[in-house]
């Protein structure tokens, strides 16, 4: 799939930004006043600055209200209502912290619950891909929402959190990969399925235009396999293990702990946009087949 | 409405000969020339004369190779457009209901003005029936000329798709594929059609009748059989042969 | 929730109008349907009534409105400003562009019209080109049949009358078996694609033969990927198994061929192998009934094929004889040219097993009686389902025209030609060599040429050769070299006018042809030739003018521009005197006519060829298009097309002729004829009567008909020729035999090649030593020749074309998809890019014909594709072969009748890195100027909003 920087920035800001919210939500940490208003305000820059930009790849954004209408088949619909109703919720309890100084506990577990299942259902807008065996696996769910959990806990400086959730991200991380590397093959979509011609080897002779195309530009991308391990491992050290390492360091000083605390988060959101350019560079959408480039 | 049908009245549809299509793509222009005066938006260019020329089809294309274990590589063209599938998950992914699969024919079309160019939609479809178009930033699709199917405008031989109604070789045919009587269920039902990547769980509409066996001819002729045999093993004795063949001729000598 | 959709309008307006005329965006001529809005043309289909496409349309077609708005059309006459080849014009008025033409001209007229070389492209006025060019009084005129198709024609014409190209058909209705030679795509475009998918939707079986395996190839049941080049030798072997089964038509051979007659023998004679004649020159035949020789078209005779005739000692046989004797031959055997083909001898025997089993096994009668030319009644039609279809893969060989002979021969001792199933002529054919002219040459200052100057030569008389026995037309078309080159030899002219060889020329006005490109061989050197300067600084071809529609290559090469419309914007005629629509069952004829104005806001604007030839004409005076008080005859062509009269009665129209326009064929001129064609479709159509829709040459229904409709004067039944008679007397010359002799180094060759019975030979492959591979080009379906790339749509299909190469020859170079590679002949190298291939001949490469452009033409921005890396295989390929060493240089054509053999490349590849680092075939020309810009940024089409 063709990693355009909107869907990158989308999912990897907003992810951080409901990850946090939830936090909030939980009263982790329990903050009020000005300090709550940091808070929040980083909060919601990455949660609604996420949301906008996932609007800049749309071709009529003029019309994104009505993309609320289809929640009861649309993955994506329900992205937009359940975005819509956490960001109210804790919009609503976020007020209370910063000017009433108070704790609506019940709002807040509900407006953490919402940032989650936010999370969920944009996951699920990939994982319900079957045009995408790498992505069609309740592993991406997981990953998503260990992955909006451990940079939640990180950026609310839930400190000894956010190691054990980013070990755990890590480790979904790598067995996403190790699953996603054999899914196309194992989903029993190939060229034979593809074109019915099973009665001999199959492969494509020419294209239907010899120049490129919207499905070619969207569907497939290809990266190397060199080029992807590469990246691989620098988003596995910049996204978990530099954070973790960066967390765990006994420090003395409070200054050096809090400029280590924002390099950890630094270095986490380079990893992960690194992991979601990935997850989506390297997605195989099944069309690819019907052009020889599977 | 994102919703499918749970059923539909009809199942309109095309079936597509592979064993007849030459490759020529007159039906992916015949669509683009339609479509592009057509319903909703003309399908754009970009660059048309350019570096990079890229446009709108809602109609490709394809040729493949095929190796079978012995004998000659083939070659087979495949055309693809929107397969108007059963459980069209390009429906239930869209947010806007734009897209939707009508009740009275299963046609699945696109509402442009609901459009909002999320690109979900292909993204879902595992055929690349749909291709956003650039200049109008909507999704575009086969409509399976429902501005032509039932247009009173039009006389009643021309009510078919256009790509059908063009196609030189007749390696298009379309029809209701939901009645089991109709001339493209029949063709299915006789050539084995098939469904395009059944594993999908798409259920498409559109079948193809996959090519017939290929380079037969010597396992069915028997080249020793009396249809070859000499009239004659004597040298020269072919003449003679000609002369009591020319006889037996009517109106000959005999 | 229930189910809620929008309400749709099902029932949108089409259009505000339909006009009907006739698409031109290849020479299929098929009848569209324009749907206007606003006056514009908004979408384009086939039209259902039409007899050649009967609704169906083509990408090209479709894509017709692509075209007729292209960035690449022409706008005003053009003056060249900078030097030749530059592309660097002024816009100049259509009256000066008359005057300057009309001022190179004249002078030429009044004291050497052979100094004017008018050529023309695919175009269909050819019978209004010649007319005007004989009243020019230049013998140099021709067509782009030499280069093209020759070798199918006069094979066709020579051997029975009548040729594939589009000048037949196989009976689609019937056919049980079709055969395919060499067939990418053909000019009957939708027709053949209707046919097969008619055929393939009966399970009737399709082979094709050809080297690659595309298109119509790939969906035949069959695929014979023969070695190029080696068609001749695979069809005399499939005559070689049949005569021996004897799985042979002996009825029809005995009465309608040539098969009965005798031969002359007469050793060192000079009839020595004639055909035995009577005093009236009636064709001798003995009749087995009576055993007397009678002329063969005497009532009730039955010629006998084995007769013998004693004459002066000597014994003469029958043509059947001498074929039989020959064919027989072991060479013929299927074992003996299995490796030479390609095809193991098991499938020879197979095909040819099947082609008896479907011709013979399968025959079947249609309950039609009918009259045969001897006055015998026949109860039934007799089908005998077997047909052949041919192309260029056979005809661009140098062996082309004796394998074309050989198909021929092959489809008549069948029985299957104008048979129910079999290979159909369409009206105006078949008529036999007799019913066509010979070529004229006689130039007489000021005056008309003496006639046509194409034709069917019968004899060494017939040879364009001045009493100095130097060639007479600037061609070199009639003579020793080629003497039955019946269409002219377009691919020479420029080489030959540049060499002063036969004599120097002062103006050359070519029409349609992009000549300096895609249509010649050797482009480099022809755009040398075409921008060459003498001594004295100027051209060495000093004035050439031109006539295109589009910003083509062959613009850039040219003094004046005479800016031709799209094909909507014109009136043109598709005559039964030229190369008509007909089907096999139908005359039929077809106009266009401007269905939208031409219209080139800000420019001097556009007008239609034909028009401004009349207009010349008018300046110039000449006979034909003047009348007796030294008036212009005609206003414009379509008052030509309505009011000329070839012969009285018969015009360029043949429908709604005659005063109330009743008559068919054959009337006196209507002057609202144009319009009954436009309320009719733009065709005419005219049904053959049942009676008459088989055995066409010999039935008298059929020929009376014709005689009615105009095509003949009388009846023209005739036999068809197993043995070409018209060879044999090139050969007795080659003999030593008559006045007219050839060149001594020409004797051997013609002796040996212009067989009167089909042989093969190879091509010549001398200086091709170490050339092994064979380069071939395809026709892509979606494209014709350069124009398609001016079109956004089509040129996204087809934007640049890669070399195919057989997987072995990928393997053994090293080469994958995308890598570049160096193709050698011995003429030249191109680096272009690669693609493998599997179901191709594994000594053959190829790519898609005429999609490498020059920088500048056709509106293309300078980075497009088909600059880029698109490229042409005619760098490769040289009008002459390599030298032998014998001091002469021989053409790269057939020896009988000129045709170009593109096909017979030789090339070695290699694996190359890009040329210059970048990704550029090679050899890039410099750039062009382009006079027309380029297209636009987006396009966004819509004409009714
Ligand atoms: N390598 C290789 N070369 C080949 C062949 C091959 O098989 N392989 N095939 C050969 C054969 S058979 C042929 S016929 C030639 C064809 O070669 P050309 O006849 O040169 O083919 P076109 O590219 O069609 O060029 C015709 C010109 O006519 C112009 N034109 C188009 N429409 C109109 C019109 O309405 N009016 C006027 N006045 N001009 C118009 C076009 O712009 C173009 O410049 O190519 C030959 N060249
Ligand atoms: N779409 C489209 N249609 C066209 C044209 C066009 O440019 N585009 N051009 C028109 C013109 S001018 C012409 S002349 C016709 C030509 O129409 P075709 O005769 O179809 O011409 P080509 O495309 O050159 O195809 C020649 C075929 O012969 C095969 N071949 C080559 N050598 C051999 C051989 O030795 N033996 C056999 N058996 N096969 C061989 C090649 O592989 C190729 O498939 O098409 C006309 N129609
Ligand atoms: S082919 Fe694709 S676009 Fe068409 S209905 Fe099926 S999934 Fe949807
Ligand atoms: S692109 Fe349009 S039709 Fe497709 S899913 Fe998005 S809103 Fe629906
Ligand atoms: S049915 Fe209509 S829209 Fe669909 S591919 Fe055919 S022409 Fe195009
Ligand atoms: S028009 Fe018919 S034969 Fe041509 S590509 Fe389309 S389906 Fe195939
Ligand atoms: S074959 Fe195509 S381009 Fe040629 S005349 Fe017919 S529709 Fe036009
Ligand atoms: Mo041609």
């Amino acid at each position: 799939m063709h990693p355009a920087p909107s869907v990158i920035i989308f999912t990897t800001l907003s992810g951080l930004g409901f990850g946090l919210l939830f936090f909030l939500g939980l009263g982790l940490p329990d903050v009020s006043g000005w300090i709550a208003f940091t808070f929040f305000f980083i909060a919601y820059a990455l949660a609604v600055g996420g949301l906008m930009s996932s609007a800049f790849h749309l071709g009529h954004p003029e019309r994104a209200l009505k993309a609320f209408t289809q929640w009861r088949t649309s993955w994506l619909s329900r992205e937009a209502c359940f975005s819509v109703a956490a960001l109210v919720v804790m919009g609503v309890f976020a007020l209370g912290a910063v000017f009433f100084d108070a704790q609506w506990r019940v709002l807040g577990v509900i407006g953490a619950v919402l940032s989650l299942i936010t999370v969920y259902t944009t996951s699920m807008i990939y994982t319900q891909m079957k045009t995408v065996p790498r992505w069609n696996t309740q592993l991406t769910p997981l990953l998503y929402l260990t992955i909006s959990l451990a940079g939640g806990a990180l950026l609310a400086g839930q400190e000894s959190l956010a190691p054990w959730l980013l070990a755990l991200a890590g480790g979904v991380q790598i067995a996403w990969w190790m699953r996603g590397d054999g899914a196309f093959a194992a989903s029993g979509t190939d060229m034979a399925s593809a074109t019915g011609l099973g009665h001999g080897k199959v492969r494509s002779f020419e294209p239907p235009h010899t120049g490129t195309n919207y499905l070619l530009r969207e569907f497939v991308y290809v990266i190397g396999r060199k080029h992807a391990l590469k990246i691989r491992g620098i988003a596995l050290a910049l996204g978990y293990a530099l954070p973790i390492l960066l967390m765990v360091l006994p420090l003395d000083s409070i200054a050096l702990k809090h400029a280590f605390a924002g390099l950890a988060v630094v270095s986490h959101l380079g990893g992960i946009a690194a992991s979601r350019w990935l997850f989506f560079a390297e997605a195989e959408h099944v069309v690819g087949l019907y052009y020889g480039k599977r | 409405m994102t919703d499918l049908p749970t059923t539909t009245e009809r199942k309109l549809g095309l079936v597509i000969d592979l064993d007849t299509c030459v490759g020529c793509h007159a039906c992916v222009i015949s669509c683009k020339g339609w479509n592009t005066e057509n319903y909703g938006a003309p399908l754009s260019d970009q660059n048309p004369y350019g570096a990079d020329p890229s446009g709108t089809f809602l109609n490709r294309i394809h040729s493949y190779e095929v190796q079978p274990e012995a004998g000659a590589a083939q070659l087979v063209h495949f055309p693809k457009s929107c397969l108007h599938c059963e459980d069209a998950p390009c429906v239930t992914v869209c947010p806007t209901g734009a897209s939707y699969k009508r009740v009275e024919d299963g046609i699945v079309l696109v509402n442009e003005s609901d459009c909002i160019g999320c690109g979900l939609c292909a993204w879902a479809c595992p055929y690349g029936a749909r291709e956003m178009d650039q200049a109008e930033g909507v999704m575009k699709k086969c409509t399976l000329c429902i501005d032509r199917i039932y247009n009173g405008n039009l006389p009643e031989v021309d009510r078919v798709p256009a790509c059908v109604r063009t196609c030189p070789a007749g390696a298009r045919h379309f029809g209701d594929l939901g009645d089991p009587d109709s001339d493209v269920s029949r063709l299915v039902a006789e050539r084995g059609g098939m469904d395009l990547m059944p594993e999908q769980g798409t259920k498409p509409v559109n079948k193809y009748l996959p090519p017939r066996p290929r380079d037969t001819v010597e396992e069915e002729i028997d080249i020793l059989a009396p249809l070859l045999a000499p009239v004659t093993e004597e040298p020269g004795g072919f003449l003679g042969w000609l002369d009591r063949a020319l006889d037996a001729l009517p109106g000959g000598k005999s | 929730m229930a189910h809620t959709q929008p309400r749709l309008d099902l029932s949108p307006p089409i259009s505000d109008e339909v006009r009907k005329t006739t698409c031109y965006m290849c020479a299929c001529r098929c009848g569209i349907n324009v749907h206007m809005k606003g006056g514009k043309v908004a979408y384009i289909e086939g039209n259902r009534d039409h007899p050649v496409n009967r609704g169906v349309l083509c990408a090209k077609g479709s894509a017709g409105i692509m075209q007729h708005n292209s960035p690449a059309r022409l706008r005003a006459p053009l003056k060249r400003v900078g030097p030749r080849g530059s592309g660097q014009f002024e816009e100049i008025s259509w009256d000066e562009a008359l005057e300057i033409a009309a001022g190179w001209l004249e002078p030429l007229r009044k004291n050497a019209p052979e100094k004017l070389a008018f050529f023309t492209g695919r175009d269909q006025s050819q019978s209004f080109t010649s007319f005007w060019a004989q009243n020019f009084g230049t013998p140099n005129y021709a067509a782009h049949g030499g280069f093209c198709s020759v070798n199918m024609a006069a094979a066709g014409i020579y051997t029975m009358g009548g040729a594939f190209w589009e000048f037949g058909q196989p009976d689609w209705d019937h056919t049980k078996l079709f055969m395919l030679f060499g067939v990418a795509e053909d000019h009957d475009s939708n027709p053949i694609k209707m046919g097969i998918g008619k055929i393939k939707a009966r399970g009737a079986r399709v082979i094709g033969v050809n080297p690659i395996r595309t298109g119509y190839n790939a969906v035949a049941d069959d695929w014979v990927g023969i070695t190029p080049g080696t068609d001749g030798l695979f069809v005399l072997a499939l005559v070689h198994v049949l005569l021996k089964a004897g799985k042979i038509d002996l009825d029809y051979l005995a009465r309608y061929t040539n098969a009965p007659c005798l031969l002359i023998e007469n050793p060192g004679g000079a009839d020595h192998g004639l055909l035995l004649r009577d005093d009236a020159g009636k064709l001798l035949v003995k009749d087995r009934t009576s055993g007397d020789l009678v002329p063969f078209d005497t009532p009730g005779v039955r010629p006998d094929l084995t007769g013998t005739h004693v004459q002066n000692g000597q014994t003469s046989h029958t043509v059947m004889y001498k074929t039989v004797n020959r064919y027989l031959s072991e060479e013929y055997s299927p074992e003996a040219v299995a490796d030479r083909c390609g095809i193991p001898a098991s499938r020879i025997r197979a095909i040819a097993g099947e082609i008896a089993r479907v011709a013979f096994d399968e025959a079947f009668e249609i309950n039609q009686p009918w009259t045969d030319f001897r006055g015998e009644r026949h109860e039934k039609m007799v089908g005998r389902p077997v047909s052949f279809h041919a192309m260029r893969g056979i005809s661009a060989h140098a062996n082309g025209f004796q394998t074309c002979r050989a198909l021929h021969l092959l489809q008549i001792i069948l029985g299957t030609v104008e048979v129910p199933g079999g290979f159909r002529f369409k009206p105006p054919y078949p008529k036999p060599v007799e019913a066509h002219p010979t070529p004229h040459r006689d130039v007489v200052p000021g005056k008309p040429l003496n006639g046509p100057h194409l034709g069917f030569v019968r004899g060494p008389d017939d040879l364009a050769l001045e009493p100095d026995g130097s060639p007479s037309r600037i061609d070199k078309a009639f003579t020793w070299e080629n003497p039955m080159s019946a269409h002219g030899l377009m691919h020479m002219v420029i080489s030959n006018a540049h060499a002063g060889d036969p004599y120097k020329i002062d103006t050359l006005f070519m029409y349609m042809a992009n000549m300096s490109w895609n249509s010649t061989m050797n482009t480099r050197g022809v755009i040398d030739m075409l921008t060459d300067t003498d001594e004295t600084g100027e051209y060495v071809i000093p004035r050439i003018i031109y006539s295109d529609s589009y910003s083509s290559e062959m613009v850039a090469y040219a003094d004046l521009i005479l800016p031709d419309t799209t094909y909507l914007e014109r009136h043109d005629c598709i005559s039964l005197l030229d190369r008509p629509i007909c089907e096999a069952d139908a005359a039929a004829d077809a106009i266009r006519w401007p269905v939208v104005e031409p219209d080139r806001p800000g420019h001097a604007g556009v007008r239609g060829f034909q028009t401004v030839l009349v207009q010349l004409a008018n300046k110039l005076k000449l006979p034909g298009f003047t009348d007796e008080d030294g008036n212009p005859k005609y206003a414009d062509y379509a008052d030509y097309m309505v009011r000329h009269e070839r012969r009285p009665g018969i015009g360029p129209l043949a429908g709604f002729r005659g005063e109330d326009g009743t008559d068919q064929g054959r009337g006196a001129p209507n002057p609202d004829q144009l319009d009954r064609y436009i309320e009719n479709g733009s065709f005419f159509v005219a049904h053959v009567p049942e009676e008459g829709l088989y055995y066409k040459p010999w039935n008298k229904a059929y020929q009376d008909w014709a005689v009615g409709m105009g095509l003949y004067d009388s009846p023209q039944p005739f036999l068809f020729s197993l043995y070409v008679e018209p060879l044999r007397r090139f050969q007795l010359a080659a003999e030593g035999h008559g006045d007219r002799q050839p060149p001594d180094h020409l004797r051997e060759r013609i002796k040996a090649q212009l067989d009167p019975l089909p042989i093969w030979y190879e091509t010549d492959q001398q200086g091709n030593e170490g050339y092994t591979v064979t380069a071939l080009t395809q026709r892509p379906m979606a494209m014709y020749h350069s124009w398609g790339s001016q079109n956004a749509w089509l040129r996204q299909i087809h934007g640049h074309n890669p070399l195919y190469v057989p997987t072995k020859l990928m393997r053994e170079n090293g080469l994958k998809d995308g890598d570049w590679a160096r193709v050698t002949s011995p003429h030249g190298e191109i680096t272009v890019p690669v693609m493998e291939m599997a179901a191709l001949n594994e000594n053959t490469v190829w790519t898609w014909n005429a999609i490498g452009k020059r920088k500048g033409a056709w509106a293309l921005e300078k980075d497009a594709p088909e600059v880029t890396r698109g490229f042409l295989l005619n760098h490769l390929i040289h009008e002459l072969l390599p030298p032998r060493g014998d001091g002469l240089r021989w053409a790269n054509s057939d020896p009988v009748t000129g045709q170009a053999a593109w096909f017979d490349l030789k090339v070695r590849i290699e694996k190359a890195a890009p040329p210059d680092g970048l990704s550029e075939s090679h050899p890039a020309t410099e750039p062009q100027v382009s006079p027309v810009g380029t297209g636009p940024e987006e396009l966004e089409w819509k004409v009714g909003k």
